[in-house]
């Protein structure tokens, strides 16, 4: 009886709840997935979803247009990103303060209602609703994930490793690109996770951009869920579980700490 | 020449990024029924809100999404915050494992979190509604209240929590007394951070809302907008949110401001004592 009283006085006992928590609700859901992705529609392991997912080429198809969007997204906006989290580090901590939370606060109105704000915005300039429109969308919707991470790399930087630089004869072009730019990486690195992955599995958004019109990975994923095809469903979701694994293993192994300011 | 330029930047991104937002704004001062049709100016939008001209569903919605919301913000900044205080006390090598795996609902796409856990319910045979939902709601949030809470934690003289324990006091007590007021604006912040990705959550409630017609304000515009539509009101309800969280944020900053401004006058109006 001393013992368990001991147990449980002890304050490391109080991450079991959470433990078993997450087993339960995060571990054990994935591995759920897992099961119905390698398992037919007859219950027995088989491969079956996976050579569907090669043999129809739609869902692979749409996987990698998926890919493709998602990378013209990171890229625009890192582009158009990184310009704005520099000129904000620059800035008094509160003034950049006060603009940052101007560049968060559009998160506060749901993401459908922005979304079918940007097509009332897009008709209003009678531009035409598609590709662009659905890039534009994606950039819209998570610029503010990719600036805020690098704003605060870039502010905790030490200044005086850029004074140094200049003392030591490196033009701006060179101080920036020698100096700043490796040192921000970690910023960059969490920010292009923020974007990227959640591009491809966006489905609501695509659909509302494009009047239908063009599909993303999440938007098949989702269709095979709600058409009762949870082991295809489940096998989609599979593939995509291990691009987040191998891009997780890709920015550990550059040495950054993904969860430097990853958070809100 | 060069500040010009900069401050030009960043306002024509604001500019961009508020655009669609300005619009819902303007719009929501006219009756029309389509979003960006100006048929004069009339406030009924935001009459229908409040007087219940709106049909039941939107209003259920809207009620759904804060019970849930506030439900799983409060269940995980509870858990999140036992949690943390347990883990911060492991060893090297399990906290490791629980870190990790408190990572992965922040790093998978929502939608993932959404199938993975409505293929859980299915397969332990559990009903899908409200239950389901919340604890789909918690099992996302959580991971972002330990994250919150852990900082504060790991900032903490360790020694104090011994001291207290030394004195005479209780676990429980050195924790309620000594541990909790230290970590308290970590929890503040974790629970505001639960309780806004519960409400703009989407992906996960519609895989574990069932089939019951269970909607919230998310899901609800979801399949309006798949009619062909957004329900008018829904701008004025849009704006008024927009413009409650812009005043919050006013007042948080003002507030913080002036802290600072007085934990600067009262250092000052110290020192001077102190030498």
């Amino acid at each position: 009886m001393s013992r368990l009283k001991h147990i449980f006085s002890r304050r490391r006992s109080l991450s079991i709840p959470y433990a078993l928590f997450l087993a339960l609700f995060v571990v054990m859901p994935l591995v759920l997935i897992m099961i119905y992705a390698f398992q037919g529609e007859d219950g027995s392991f088989s491969l079956s979803n996976f050579e569907r997912f090669i043999e129809q080429r739609e869902a692979a198809n749409t996987f990698i247009y998926s890919i493709g969007i998602a990378l013209i997204t990171t890229l625009l906006c890192i582009a158009i990103g990184y310009p704005a989290a520099y000129i904000l580090a620059r800035k008094t901590t509160s003034t950049a303060r006060v603009v940052v939370m101007l560049f968060i606060l559009p998160m506060w109105i749901n993401v459908l209602v922005r979304t079918l704000a940007t097509v009332a915005l897009f008709d209003f300039l009678r531009l035409p609703l598609g590709e662009g429109a659905l890039i534009f969308g994606m950039v819209y919707n998570f610029l503010p994930f990719m600036i805020y991470p690098i704003y605060n790399v870039l502010q905790k930087m030490d200044h005086s490793l850029i004074e140094a630089a200049e003392d030591l004869g490196a033009t701006p072009r060179q101080v920036f690109t020698k100096v700043v730019f490796p040192l921000s990486m970690p910023g960059v690195v969490s920010g292009v996770m923020m974007v990227f992955m959640p591009t491809i599995s966006t489905f609501a958004i695509a659909e509302l951009l494009t009047m239908n019109n063009i599909k993303l990975f999440g938007t098949t994923i989702q269709e095979n869920i709600n058409n009762g095809m949870w082991h295809y469903g489940a096998a989609l979701s599979f593939i995509m579980l291990l691009i987040i694994g191998i891009t997780q293993l890709l920015s550990d192994s550059k040495g950054s700490s993904t969860n430097d300011g990853g958070v809100l | 020449m060069k500040r010009i330029f900069t401050n030009g930047y960043l306002l024509l991104l604001l500019i961009m990024l508020y655009a669609p937002i300005i619009i819902i704004a303007i719009f929501s001062f006219t009756e029309s029924p389509v979003l960006g049709n100006w048929t004069g100016f009339s406030t009924d939008l935001y009459a229908n809100l409040f007087s219940g001209g709106v049909n039941n569903s939107l209003i259920d919605a809207i009620k759904n999404t804060f019970i849930i919301a506030l439900t799983a913000a409060t269940a995980s900044t509870l858990l999140g915050t036992i949690a943390a205080i347990g883990i911060n006390d492991l060893r090297y090598g399990k906290r490791r494992v629980m870190n990790f795996v408190n990572n992965i609902p922040i790093l998978n796409p929502d939608i993932i979190t959404g199938i993975s856990l409505f293929l859980l319910f299915v397969s332990l045979g559990i009903s899908q509604g409200y239950t389901t939902v919340i604890l789909a709601h918690i099992a996302f949030c959580t991971p972002y209240v330990v994250l919150s809470v852990m900082p504060r934690l790991m900032q903490m003289n360790p020694n104090i929590y011994e001291a207290a324990l030394d004195l005479g006091a209780t676990p429980y007590q050195a924790i309620r007394r000594v541990i909790l007021p230290e970590i308290r604006p970590g929890m503040i912040s974790g629970f505001i951070l639960a309780f806004t990705l519960s409400i703009d959550d989407f992906a996960v409630t519609i895989f574990t809302n069932g089939t019951d017609g269970l909607q919230t304000l998310s899901t609800y515009i979801y399949a309006d907008a798949r009619k062909g539509g957004l329900t008018p009101e829904l701008r004025a309800l849009s704006t008024i949110i927009l413009v409650v969280v812009l005043l919050l944020l006013l007042i948080v900053n003002i507030r913080s401001r002036r802290q600072a401004r007085r934990a600067e006058a009262l250092s000052q109006s110290n020192n001077p004592r102190r030498r």
